[in-house]
């Protein structure tokens, strides 16, 4: 039978937290890396077993664990034959140097600040990682201050692909809330050469070359807080998802608005249709049904909490529009929590199962889709991200 | 030897137990000391030092013989005890690390 695996990162600490395909009794290892930050983990499609995460602190730094063994147990990549994390910046190292080199060609000195002014690029952590696709040793990094970083070899020397932040666009990036940060990372299943990634609040961009050169894709975006509403970046994307058999087919979920592209990001239309507030951070597709999608609807600005009190995921079976609010078993009064937006994911079985945490530390599962749902861990810390795994 | 106690995070990162001792090569100065722990530790570059500019981490505090040595030039001599090994080198996280 099918089993699953659910990767939680929270404020506090890593859980891994498993079922098997029934999803009724759930298992929960952790804490892993306790006491830290742990903004993301995930697992390589193409050996389940290998899992990437990020621990960080604000005193220590950054920390990237690796697991060979499906998280039961963990080691720091690197090790005694790591490079220098002293090395140039440019070449490869086990820190996360940005790429300052003349070949980048770009004065890379300084973004935006949230007033407008000069601020210099510094690293913070790493918001995402992202494996490839086929090679469990290609692993992407999505860090803050905005940037994309690449590691071949299982993550122990990483470099920048400068060419992102080496875009006309970057001195004028500017921090959301959250700071100014690359949380998503989409690898197109049918082109090994395309990818998208996210920034808050510069927007999205697109590259077609394996992360070489890269324009922003943010046509059709109306973001209030800038100067010009429909400006070609500075827009705040929380989350952008996409199903693997339609890879043109981009849905986001933008500070305010949920967005549709059935071009590859050349050109946006909004589907908030009828939801109760189309602001929000979380965002995914069902495995099986492309035209299926979730979203959490979070009051804002700056609550940052569901309406109401109560707690809805809102699911639109026709590719945004239409919403319906999925309530069964979340809690529906003196809820005043929230769902990031890397925390939503969901698995491959039949039917598709949804997963969820929030900042008050409940991972919600349905096993129906989004019909019914319950808690399977719900006293955890503040939840930052979930990731699934199915298993065979 | 000189004896260095980490905070409660590194020593769980760098898989020890109680305090950490060090034979350092050439004068005994804070720089040395954390080359040296570094070069037993390489789990350790960076979190003590950012990797970027080698300062010390902002959060991080550097304590000996009940005297705060966090701003002291990185290359100034260690206090004789340290040195003599009869006092620690405490690396402590920030108050608010609590």
């Amino acid at each position: 039978m099918s089993s699953v695996r659910v990767l939680v990162g929270t404020r506090k600490g890593a859980f891994v937290l498993t079922s098997d395909g029934r999803r009724d009794r759930w298992a929960v290892d952790g804490p892993h890396f306790a006491g830290w930050e742990v903004y993301h983990l995930k697992g390589s499609a193409a050996d389940p077993d290998r899992l990437y995460a990020s621990q960080s602190s604000g005193w220590f730094g950054q920390i990237i664990q690796r697991s060979s063994d499906g998280g039961r147990t963990w080691e720091v990549t690197g090790g005694e034959k790591v490079p220098d994390p002293y090395d140039p910046p440019g070449s490869a190292g086990s820190a996360f140097l940005y790429d300052t080199s003349p070949e980048v060609g770009r004065p890379l000195g300084t973004h935006q600040w949230y007033d407008g002014t000069p601020h210099p690029w510094e690293f913070k952590r790493v918001w995402h990682l992202e494996p490839s696709l086929a090679d469990p040793d290609l692993v992407y990094a999505g860090v803050e201050d905005a940037a994309l970083f690449r590691s071949a070899d299982g993550g122990r020397t990483w470099q920048e692909l400068a060419g992102l932040r080496g875009h006309d666009s970057g001195p004028h990036w500017q921090p959301g809330a959250g700071g100014l940060c690359l949380h998503t990372i989409l690898l197109d299943p049918a082109d090994a050469s395309r990818m998208f990634v996210a920034i808050s609040a510069a927007g999205a961009f697109r590259t077609d070359d394996g992360g070489q050169t890269w324009r922003p894709i943010n046509r059709g975006l109306r973001s209030d807080g800038i100067p010009d509403p429909d400006a070609e970046v500075g827009h705040c994307v929380h989350r952008i998802a996409m199903h693997r058999s339609r890879p043109e087919v981009l849905f986001m979920q933008k500070h305010w608005d949920v967005m549709r592209s059935d071009d590859a990001g050349e050109s946006w239309r909004e589907v908030s249709g009828n939801l109760p507030t189309d602001f929000g951070f979380a965002l995914d597709v069902h495995a099986h049904e492309p035209e299926t999608i979730y979203v959490v609807p979070i009051k804002s600005d700056s609550e940052h909490y569901p309406p109401d009190g109560k707690l809805r995921v809102y699911r639109s079976r026709t590719g945004g529009g239409e919403w319906e609010a999925l309530t069964s078993g979340l809690p529906q009064r003196d809820c005043y929590v929230n769902v990031l937006r890397d925390a939503m994911a969901v698995d491959a079985l039949e039917p598709c199962g949804v997963y969820f945490g929030t900042t008050g530390g409940q991972v919600y599962a349905s096993a129906d889709a989004g019909d019914t749902w319950r808690p399977i861990v719900r006293d955890l810390p503040a939840v930052l991200s979930v990731e699934v795994q199915t298993l065979p | 030897m000189i004896r260095v106690v980490l905070p409660a995070h590194l020593r769980t990162l760098a898989r020890v137990g109680g305090e950490v001792m060090l034979a350092v090569d050439g004068a005994p100065t804070l720089a040395a000391v954390l080359d040296a722990l570094e070069r037993r530790y390489p789990v350790l570059r960076g979190t003590i030092r950012d990797p970027a500019t080698r300062r010390r981490r902002p959060l991080l505090r550097f304590f000996a013989c009940e005297r705060d040595l966090s701003h002291e030039p990185l290359d100034a001599p260690l206090p004789e005890p340290v040195v003599a090994g009869r006092e620690p080198l405490l690396i402590v996280g920030a108050m608010a690390g609590g």
